[in-house]
C-alpha cells in the first residue's frame, strides 16, 4: 500500500541543457493529495524540472514515474496523460488569438465529447471558481497580469487534472492577489484531490501553502533537502543555505554579526 | 562671472602626510566633484608622484563639497589602482555615505569567469557550425516530414485544427491579401508594357506587347509576384506570431494540453495560403494584363478589343495553369519557412525579430530557386 500513496516518483534525474549540467541526480516523491513546493535561488533551474516532470524537456538520464507508469513525453500525447495534467504557466500563457472563454473551451472539445452548451456552462463555471465569472469574452490582452494568472489557472483545471502545476503563481502579483491565488489552490487541492507542485521562492507562498519542500542548490547542483518548511527552518540539521533561504538571509546576518562581535 | 565664484573639483596629490608619515600619499579633494563638472583624471594626478615610495593612500575631504557617481568612480578608480600596485587604500577620511556606497561596490567580487568569450580554436568553432548546419537540415526534414503526416491525419479527419482559426486565417491570407497584390500586380503590367510598348514601336509591332505582358504575367511575374508579397506579409507574420506565441509559453500550454503545434498552427496556415495563392496569382495575372492593357492604349495605337483579342491568342491555357502550378509551391514555400522559422525562434524579442526576417529571406530566396527550377523543367517536358 505505500507504493499507491506515491504519486510522482522522480529516480535519478539529471537535467542538462547540452553539455551543461542543471541539476544533478534528483530523487523525490510527490505523495497523492499533497502540496509540494520546488523552492531555490533564481535560475537554480526550479522551472527547468517543472518543465521535465510535464514533459517539455527531455532528461538526459534518470525517469520519472507517475502513479508507477513510467513517463515519456514523446508516448503521451495521448488523451489519458495530459488529461491527468493541468498546468499553470509564469505569465498565464493564455492563447492571444482566442478569447478567455474559448482558451477553456479549447481542451474541453478536444477531450470531452461535450456539446457547445455544456462546454458554455462549464466554462462559466470554471471562470466564476477563479472570480472571473463574466469575463469570458474578453482577450487576454484586455486583461490585467492577475487576472490574466487566474484565467489560466482555470484553463489548467478545465479537464479536473489529477496533478496540478504552478509555475511562480505569485511573480507579479500584489500581495493580496497572492494570497488568494494561493488559498485557491488549497481549496482546490481539497476539493479535487488533486496533487499539487508548485515552483516558487515567495516565502510567504511556502509556509502557508507547503506540505512538503524540495530546496534545489545552484552551487552544487543537487537536492538539498525535502521536508515540510515549518520544521525545515528550525531543523538544526538542516543544511544552512536552506535554512538562510526559509529566514530571508537572517540566518547569514546573525552568524557575520557573531564574527564581527 | 568672476572667475572666483566657479570653484571646479581639483584633486592634489600631497607628498607628506600632516601626521608626518612619508610612506602615506595623501589626496586632497576640493570642490564639487559632480559627474557634470569636469573632474580630474587619476592617471593625471599620480603622473607627478613617485609612485614607489608609498605603501597607502589617504583622503582628505575638508574642502569637498558636493559629491556624488562622480566622486564614487574616482575612489573606485583609486581603489582599484592601489590594489594592483599592493598599495592599501583607507576610506576612512570619506564622507559616510561614499565610504558605505564604495564597500557596497566591493561586496561581491567582480565576475572573471568569462566562458563564453575564452579563446577558442577555430576548428572546434567550424566543428561545431558543420555539426549545426547539418542538425539545421534534419530540423527541417523532420518538420516537413510531421507536417506530411499531419496533412494525412487532416485527410482522416483526425487533426486537431480549429475552423474558426482556419477561416480567419483564410481570410487574412486571401482577401485581405487582395488589395496590395492587385495594385503592384497593376504597375507590374504597366511598367512591362511601358517598356514593351516602346521597344516594339520601333519595329510597328506594337500589338505584340499583347503577347509580352499576357505571357510573362501568366507564366512567372503573376506568381512571383504574389509570392514576394506574400513572403514579405503572410510569411513575415506567421513567423512573428508563432514565435511570440513561443515567447509567451503558449505553445508549451499547448503542447502540455496534447495539442500539436503543427496541427494547430502550422497545418492550418499552411493549407490557407496554398488555397489562396492560386486565387491571388489568377487576380495578379488578370490585373496586370488589365495594367499593360492601359498603357498600349494609351501610348500606341492598338484598341482594346484587339488587344484582348491578342492575349487571347498568344496566352495558351497550359501557361495559365503553369502560373497556377508555381503559386502553389511558392505557397507551400512561403508557409513553411513562416511557420518553420517561427517554431524555432528563441525566446526572446530580438530572435522573434531574426525568426521574423529569416523567414522572409528564405521565402523570397526559394521562390527565385523553385522559378528557376521551374523554368528549365518546363522548358525539358515542353510545356
Amino acid at each position: 500500500m505505500e507504493g499507491s500513496q506515491d504519486k510522482i516518483t522522480v529516480q535519478n534525474l539529471t537535467m542538462a541543457y547540452g553539455d551543461y549540467v542543471v541539476m544533478n541526480d534528483l530523487n523525490f516523491t510527490v505523495k497523492r493529495g499533497e502540496v509540494k513546493i520546488i523552492m531555490g535561488g533564481s535560475g537554480c533551474g526550479k522551472s527547468t524540472l517543472l518543465k521535465h516532470m510535464i514533459g517539455l524537456e527531455q532528461s538526459s538520464k534518470g525517469d520519472i514515474y507517475y502513479d508507477g507508469d513510467r513517463f515519456e513525453p514523446e508516448q503521451s500525447s495521448g488523451d489519458a496523460f495530459c488529461r491527468r495534467f493541468g498546468v499553470l504557466f509564469q505569465s498565464g500563457a493564455l492563447w492571444s488569438s482566442m478569447t478567455v472563454a474559448q482558451n477553456i473551451a479549447l481542451p474541453l472539445e478536444q477531450y470531452t465529447g461535450l456539446s457547445t452548451p455544456e462546454i458554455e456552462q462549464v466554462v462559466e463555471f470554471k471562470l466564476s471558481l477563479v472570480g472571473l465569472g463574466g469575463f469570458g469574452h474578453r482577450y487576454p490582452s484586455e486583461l490585467s497580469g492577475g487576472m490574466r494568472k487566474r484565467a489560466g489557472l482555470a484553463r489548467a483545471i478545465a479537464l479536473d487534472p489529477q496533478i496540478l502545476f504552478f509555475d511562480e503563481p505569485s511573480a507579479g502579483l500584489d500581495p493580496l492577489s497572492s494570497r488568494r491565488l494561493d488559498d485557491l489552490i488549497l481549496e482546490l487541492r481539497d476539493a479535487l484531490g488533486a496533487t499539487v507542485i508548485v515552483v516558487t521562492h515567495e516565502l510567504a507562498s511556502i509556509f502557508a501553502i507547503a506540505d512538503s519542500a524540495l530546496f534545489l542548490d545552484a552551487e552544487t547542483k543537487t537536492l538539498l533537502c525535502d521536508g515540510n518548511p515549518n520544521e525545515l527552518v528550525n531543523d538544526p540539521e538542516i543544511d544552512p543555505k536552506v535554512r538562510n533561504f526559509l529566514k530571508r538571509g537572517e540566518l547569514a546576518l546573525e552568524n557575520s554579526d557573531g564574527a564581527n562581535d | 562671472m568672476s572667475e572666483q565664484e566657479k570653484i571646479v573639483p581639483a584633486c592634489f596629490a600631497l607628498s607628506s602626510d600632516p601626521d608626518g608619515d612619508d610612506c602615506v600619499l595623501t589626496l586632497r579633494l576640493c570642490g564639487p566633484w559632480l559627474l557634470s563638472e569636469k573632474r580630474p583624471e587619476l592617471s593625471d594626478i599620480l603622473a607627478s608622484v613617485d609612485i614607489a615610495r608609498y605603501t597607502s593612500i589617504r583622503f582628505d575631504v575638508e574642502h569637498l563639497e558636493e559629491w556624488d557617481t562622480g566622486l564614487l568612480i574616482f575612489i573606485r578608480a583609486c581603489q582599484d589602482w592601489a590594489s594592483e600596485n599592493d598599495l592599501s587604500c583607507e576610506l576612512d577620511g570619506l564622507p559616510e555615505g561614499v565610504q558605505n556606497l564604495v564597500r557596497l561596490s566591493l561586496a561581491i567580487p567582480k565576475n572573471t569567469n568569462r566562458l563564453e568569450t575564452k579563446a577558442r580554436s577555430w576548428l572546434l568553432g567550424l566543428g561545431e557550425h558543420s555539426l549545426g548546419f547539418w542538425g539545421a537540415i534534419e530540423g527541417f526534414f523532420a518538420f516537413l516530414g510531421e507536417l506530411t503526416l499531419d496533412f494525412f491525419e487532416l485527410l482522416r479527419g483526425r487533426a486537431q485544427l480549429r475552423r474558426e482559426d482556419f477561416f480567419y486565417l483564410l481570410q487574412s491570407t486571401g482577401p485581405m491579401a487582395l488589395p496590395i497584390v492587385s495594385l503592384l500586380s497593376f504597375l507590374t503590367g504597366l511598367i512591362i508594357a511601358f517598356i514593351g510598348v516602346i521597344q516594339l514601336q520601333k519595329f510597328a509591332a506594337d500589338i505584340y506587347v499583347a503577347d509580352l505582358v499576357g505571357l510573362a504575367t501568366t507564366r512567372e511575374l503573376g506568381a512571383v509576384m504574389a509570392g514576394v508579397i506574400m513572403a514579405g506579409r503572410t510569411g513575415a507574420a506567421f513567423a512573428a506570431q508563432i514565435g511570440s506565441m513561443k515567447v509567451n509559453e503558449e505553445i508549451d500550454a499547448l503542447t502540455t494540453f496534447g495539442i500539436s503545434p503543427m496541427q494547430f498552427l502550422v497545418l492550418p496556415r499552411v493549407l490557407a495560403l496554398v488555397l489562396m495563392m492560386p486565387l491571388l496569382c489568377a487576380c495578379a495575372d488578370f490585373v496586370s494584363i488589365l495594367g499593360g492593357m492601359v498603357v498600349a492604349i494609351a501610348i500606341s495605337d492598338v484598341g482594346v478589343v484587339q488587344y484582348v483579342n491578342q492575349v487571347d491568342n498568344a496566352v495558351a491555357l497550359s501557361d495559365f495553369l503553369v502560373g497556377l502550378f508555381k503559386s502553389v509551391v511558392f505557397g507551400v514555400i512561403i508557409a513553411v519557412s513562416g511557420c518553420y522559422r517561427g517554431l524555432n525562434s528563441g525566446k526572446d524579442a530580438t530572435a522573434v525579430g531574426l525568426a521574423t526576417t529569416s523567414a522572409v529571406v528564405t521565402a523570397i530566396t526559394w521562390i527565385v530557386v523553385a522559378d528557376a527550377i521551374f523554368a528549365v523543367l518546363f522548358q525539358m517536358i515542353g510545356i
